[in-house]
């Protein structure tokens, strides 16, 4: 007898239905699987069999062919293992052919019959509601998941027992319920890392809070030990809160790359990756046959920390300046491109030389050429699509110990907040969150300038020796300072401290004033 | 003559102590060439080796070719009996035979050698930078090896100020070294001049370095030093100075950093101490033309927050949050004030958050 039931393979972060056909017919005894399967979806025949045996149900020996739909598209990953169930059931005649007409399924079996977790899950449930289906039965650990969408209904199961129970009486099935919306209202803030931790350091700090106001790129250069790191792990704890189409778009991309734990509903705070400076190039960009996605998708709508930033591979650096510029990363495949997100803010933190004590020449022995190809290892690019850059100087024992009662996250967070409020007034319609992400055109039209200002901007565009690109950035950070303040316009001061924040250029050294 | 000498400075270049041997002993280097072989050999036996390159030399010497190369390189070759040899050179030891020159050779005016630490900081870059603008603009010629650091800083100073300067190099004097120097060597050839006593082509040899010092010391009246560390090659210059019966000047540092104990060694050992270019000029009592030294008044127009944070700035490299801490103005504004300044041109970012006043 023929039967079919949906289910959704993954392809990078796009996802597609899947239709799982099975028929059992006379003939040599066997289980036959096809569909241009990779072999960990031919194996799911024998976890099947054995694990229907273990829960009582034996399958006859017949000539059992199990089909994937469209069989052109290569399919991976253990998810099929529910579906095929499903199929032989309704197939043998255990369950009613009817009851899997407007569902999705997807898990993995293990022999004993339970359901175990699989990737991806919130994808599958917005593929199903897509394509008009009514519930999705899942893995009961990623249950929750999916649950945060409206629309869709989604089922728990834990063992293939309830899978019976469950699609011969459908009205038995709970579906799991997740409020979203209240989730991330009530997220609080980390309280191990705080800023008043911080002593000194008012030009950095004051330099962190633009950055996280506007999520500009932020490059910091100073000393070993003067808290670059301490920076940058607080940086997450004063960004604007998520929205909830944000955190779908996190939690979409940890479902996929399987990074979500259990019984989590969401992603309620922006990710904070640091990968190692021995990073390859692939786990930064996402790699595999089928990519699946590095870390600068994973840190999206959140931070990629490079500390020690030129000890990275030059390959490995250059690989973001597509997604710095784009927000998004291409990587193409025999099998086709496939697009990940990358809207991330870059933090990164270097020493000025080699042996971290430049410009303090007492201390400092590397040669002037030494510490320029130090700072030479990052390419000019790369440089360009920094917006804030800051140095954090060594600090002295009265700073370090003195009692002064520094500023906490939740009064930086405060401003922040207030300055996110006006970009998203102002960007409304726009697919943009943060003043970074401006393009140029949004640039002329949200960003403008008196003519003192124009004034003030031309001089420095000259004596400065900006680039086209640098001239953007400077205008963006200045509109997120005049944000900060509050201020509708853009002000002479602002842009004298965007200005400030440029990258260091490397013939600064060696030349007379 | 010319020819001889020139040849004799090619092949036996930087060898001032065998050179004046052989000259001692042959009066010409006309005679050296002609003189034999073995006989040669017979009367230097230690210096076997360069003596068998010198005879090795004379057979494919094309004295016509030598002359065409170094007209079409644009270098001149002035030997000791040349009357533009700088006089200052002929009375110390080991008086070199001849130079190579490109561009112009010091005159007999006053002379200063500036030199220094090649990785100096700010406040040395600047320090060097003021000294060699002042004294060339009134009228002292000033000396200096090219060198990165402050070398260079001090000739650039010497271009700013639109006075004469001079580069004795360790290398052939087409031979740009240190390549960063390249718009100063550029300069240099056209504004002033660039002397070694090397032939064109010699790549610049680590042994060559504290010979040139002796003329570095050698074509100047005294010799200034703006930071060096306790085992510096600036010391060498000085040491040549005192040799030579030069005055030597120091320019104090601050206490306990590295780049100021040559100076201070230098000053505990008698060496006069440099404040200022006007002090230095009265001390050397030179005043050849006393063109500029009226240091007119600084009309800058600063509004009093900005003479607050320009008044926390000196010739040191100063971090931004020092001057946040000293004038108690949060740092985005003290940013914007030193950004400010920047675009005026009284100061200058060194190196991310570090300004210094401009000198």
């Amino acid at each position: 007898m023929f039967s079919k039931v949906w289910s959704a393979a993954l392809s990078g972060m796009e996802v597609y239905p899947v239709r799982v056909e099975a028929d059992i017919s006379e003939g040599m005894p066997q289980l036959l699987m096809v569909g241009y399967l990779s072999s960990e979806v031919k194996e799911a025949g024998e976890r099947v069999r054995t694990a229907l045996r273990n829960t009582g149900i034996l399958l006859p020996p017949k000539r059992i062919t199990v089909n994937l739909a469209p069989a052109g598209i290569r399919k991976a990953g253990t998810r099929f293992d529910l579906p095929v169930a499903a199929a032989l059931l309704a197939s043998l005649g255990k369950i009613p052919g009817e009851s899997l007409q407007d569902i999705m399924l997807a898990g993995e079996l293990s022999l004993n019959g339970q359901v175990l977790r699989v990737p991806g899950i919130l994808s599958l449930a917005e593929a199903a509601r897509e394509k008009g289906l009514k519930r999705c039965i899942v893995p009961k650990g990623n249950a929750e998941e999916g649950a945060v969408l409206e629309g869709i209904q989604v089922v728990g199961v834990s063992g293939l027992k309830e899978l019976l129970e469950i699609l011969r009486f459908p009205s038995r099935a709970c579906p799991v319920r997740a409020d979203a919306r209240s989730l991330l209202a009530e997220e609080q803030g980390n309280t191990e890392e705080d800023f008043s931790q911080i002593h000194g350091q008012a030009a950095l700090r004051r330099a962190a809070e633009v950055a996280a106001a506007g999520m500009h790129n932020f490059l910091m250069i100073g000393p070993p030990g003067s808290g670059k790191t301490m920076i940058a792990r607080r940086i997450p704890g004063i960004l604007p809160p998520l929205s909830l189409e944000e955190s779908l778009e996190i939690t979409k991309i940890y479902s996929i790359a399987g990074l979500l734990k259990e019984h989590t509903f969401l992603m309620t705070k922006r990710p904070f990756r640091a990968p190692h400076h021995t990073v390859t190039a692939e786990a930064l960009a996402g790699g595999g046959r089928i990519p699946s996605p590095g870390e600068i998708s994973l840190s999206s709508r959140g931070i990629l920390f490079l500390d020690e930033l030129p000890e990275f591979r030059r390959s490995a650096l250059e690989i973001l300046r597509q997604p710095l510029e784009e927000r998004r990363i291409s990587i193409s495949r025999a099998s086709g491109t496939y697009r990940f997100p990358a809207e991330f803010m870059l933090v990164a933190a270097m020493n000025p030389c080699a042996c971290g004590y430049f410009p303090d020449r007492n201390r400092c022995r590397c040669r002037e050429w030494e510490v320029e190809r130090y700072l030479g290892k990052l390419s000019r690019p790369l440089l360009d699509r920094i917006d804030i850059c800051t140095e954090a100087p060594r600090l002295s024992y009265e700073e370090l110990s003195g009692n002064r009662k520094e500023e906490s996250t939740a009064q930086i967070r405060e401003r922040v907040k207030a300055a996110h409020r006006m970009q998203q007034e102002r960007c409304r319609g726009l697919p943009v969150y943060f003043n970074a992400h401006l393009s140029g055109k949004a640039v002329e039209r949200y960003c403008l300038l008196g003519r003192e200002e124009q004034k003030l901007l031309r001089e420095a565009f000259e004596k400065l020796n900006l680039s086209a690109r640098a001239y953007h950035k400077v205008i963006k950070v200045s509109r997120t300072i005049a944000d900060l303040e509050q201020e509708e316009r853009i002000r002479g001061r602002h842009i004298l401290e965007a200005l400030s924040y440029r990258a260091p250029e490397r013939e600064d050294q060696g030349r007379e004033g | 003559m010319e020819t001889y000498w020139h040849w004799l400075c090619s092949v036996l270049a930087a060898e001032p102590g065998l050179q004046g041997k052989l000259l001692k002993r042959y009066k010409t280097p006309k005679a050296i060439f002609a003189a034999e072989a073995e006989e040669l050999e017979e009367q230097f036996p230690r210096s076997r080796s360069r003596i068998g390159d010198l005879c090795r030399s004379r057979a494919g010497w094309d004295f016509e070719k030598e002359q065409r190369i170094l007209r079409q390189k644009g270098i001149r070759f002035v030997s000791r009996e040349h009357p533009d040899f700088p006089g200052r050179l002929l009375d110390i030891p080991d008086s070199p035979g001849g130079l190579f020159v490109k561009g112009r050779l010091p005159g007999e005016g006053a002379a200063v050698a500036l030199v220094g630490a090649r990785d100096c900081s700010a406040y040395g870059r600047n320090t060097a930078l003021w000294f060699g603008r002042e004294l060339a603009a009134s009228g002292v010629q000033i000396i200096s090896g090219m060198a990165r650091g402050i070398d260079g800083q001090g000739q650039r100073g010497a271009l700013q100020g639109g006075g004469e300067t001079f580069a004795v190099l360790g290398s052939g004097v087409d031979v740009c070294y240190p390549v960063q120097n390249r718009e100063l060597y550029l300069r240099l050839e056209k504004e002033g001049g660039l002397l070694s006593e090397s032939p064109p082509g010699t790549p610049p040899l680590k042994h060559l370095f504290p010979l040139r010092n002796r003329l570095i010391s050698g074509l100047s009246d005294a010799v200034l030093v703006i930071e060096a560390r306790e085992k510096s090659g600036s010391l060498i210059t000085a040491d040549f100075a005192l040799e030579q019966g030069k005055d030597v000047y120091a320019v104090p540092g601050r206490l306990q950093e590295a780049l100021s104990g040559g100076c201070h060694n230098l000053i505990r050992q008698g060496a006069g101490l440099a404040v200022s270019p006007k002090q230095l000029l009265e001390d050397l009592q030179l005043f050849p033309e006393n063109r500029s030294l009226k240091k007119e008044k600084s009309k800058m127009a600063l509004e009093s927050s900005e003479n607050l944070v320009y008044s926390c700035l000196s010739l040191q490299a100063v971090n931004l949050d020092a001057v946040c801490s000293e004038t108690q103005l949060p740092p985005q504004e003290v940013s914007g004030i030193l950004t400010r300044l920047v675009l005026k041109g009284y100061v200058r970012e060194i190196y991310k958050n570090y300004y210094t006043r401009v000198s």
